[in-house]
């Protein structure tokens, strides 16, 4: 039971302190081997590429396999309990004072810069996708030649599901679904 | 409690779709809650991000909590919140027991290699879509200039600035700097 409640407390300060993305998370889970011998560096590498590969956000996966390394199907599901936990508290109370102030001039000018800044986060996150899924930087350093750079396989899939969704309109779940039928068939 | 079911099983659905982490969220969660039940405008969706990248936790977690709380208040952020987590614990857990060199099966390299691609169009599109709402004047297009430049190129730069600080620091930029289009709207 302790090792239970353990595992929840660790992965709160985890969900308290990191911020961001799943990868703010690293740092955390490589402490927590070191500290408590629940699980490997090579096992922290593992959950990396398993936590990719699946749906959901990336954090709170490698939380559920770190705690199932840790303590079976229980520690899994208290692990991602104890990662979301402090996260809910703060943003209920954020929620609850947003609602209040909705209309608060400062709080109006404060969206104003947070926008622009959103979506720029949300721009370059999109480079990095773009790095590992449209272009090869590595062949094009390899080889020199710009035509390299260019993954042309990727490159018509996205024109295609870019034309498909101006003209189709389907949920972006079935695009999804297609292009991991298009990887798969075609060998991306 | 109807309404915490269906709450539930939307987030449900969209957990299990969400692949490449939180960003790629942001088109389901449009067409899913703002073009098909109208239940968060997409100005709401992405004040909800903005906040949720610079509060601790994860930006997809966030948001789920968010909408979740904004339907049905403090039981329907922890329904929101469940449901999106709930299927992706089972299949971590099931990958854990069985199947833990599941990533290195290159069926399964393939077809990520095709929805990365997916991923990355989406996420176009919701940047173009999002951009006429929150570049509406210079300053706030310098501001997506900086920002952008300093997270594209964090890893070059001498000294990582965290995002959670840029976010924070553009919101001060905002309410210090941006009361005309605060007052635009």
């Amino acid at each position: 039971m302790t090792l239970l409640a353990s595992l929840f407390f660790r992965f709160a300060q985890v969900g308290l302190f990191s911020i961001g993305g799943g990868m703010a998370t690293l740092p955390f889970l490589y402490e927590m081997s070191q500290a408590t011998g629940w699980f490997t560096t090579s096992d922290i590498a593992n959950m990396i590429a398993v936590s990719e590969c699946t749906p959901g956000a990336i954090g709170v996966n490698m939380a559920t396999y770190a705690g199932s390394i840790t303590a079976g199907i229980l520690g899994g599901v208290v692990a991602t309990l104890g990662l979301v936990t402090p996260s809910v508290i703060v943003i209920v109370i954020i929620a609850q004072f947003l609602e209040k102030f909705r209309d608060n001039m400062y709080v109006k000018r404060a969206f104003v810069g947070l926008r622009p800044a959103s979506i720029a986060m949300i721009s370059a996150a999109a480079i990095n996708v773009a790095a590992a899924s449209v272009v090869d930087a590595a062949a094009y350093r390899l080889t020199g030649n710009l035509a390299d750079f260019f993954r042309w396989p990727a490159i018509l899939l996205a024109l295609g599901i870019a034309l498909a969704q101006k003209k189709l309109r389907w949920h972006p779940v079935v695009f999804i679904a297609l292009s991991a039928v298009v990887g798969i068939v075609f060998r991306f | 409690m109807k309404e915490l079911w269906e709450l539930f099983i939307v987030f449900l659905r969209i957990g299990s779709v969400t692949f490449g982490g939180g960003y790629a969220m942001l088109p389901i969660l449009t067409r899913d809650l703002a073009e098909n039940r109208h239940w968060a405008t997409e100005d709401e969706l992405m004040d909800y991000f903005a906040v949720g990248q610079c509060t601790p936790g994860i930006i997809a977690i966030n948001v789920s909590t968010f909408i979740g709380y904004k339907k049905k208040g403090i039981p329907g952020a922890v329904v929101a919140t469940l449901g999106f987590v709930t299927i992706p614990i089972v299949l971590i857990l099931i990958i854990a027991a069985a199947l833990s060199n599941f990533a290195s099966y290159p069926v399964v390299q393939h077809a990520l290699a095709g929805v990365r691609v997916c991923v990355f169009v989406l996420v176009v599109q919701a940047v173009v879509r999002l951009w006429k709402k929150s570049i509406v004047s210079v300053k706030t297009f310098l501001l997506y200039l900086a920002v952008f430049l300093l997270m594209a190129f964090s890893r070059k730069l001498p000294v990582s600035i965290p995002a959670a600080v840029l976010v924070l620091a553009s919101g001060l930029f905002g309410v210090v700097a941006c009361r005309e289009e605060a007052e635009q709207k």
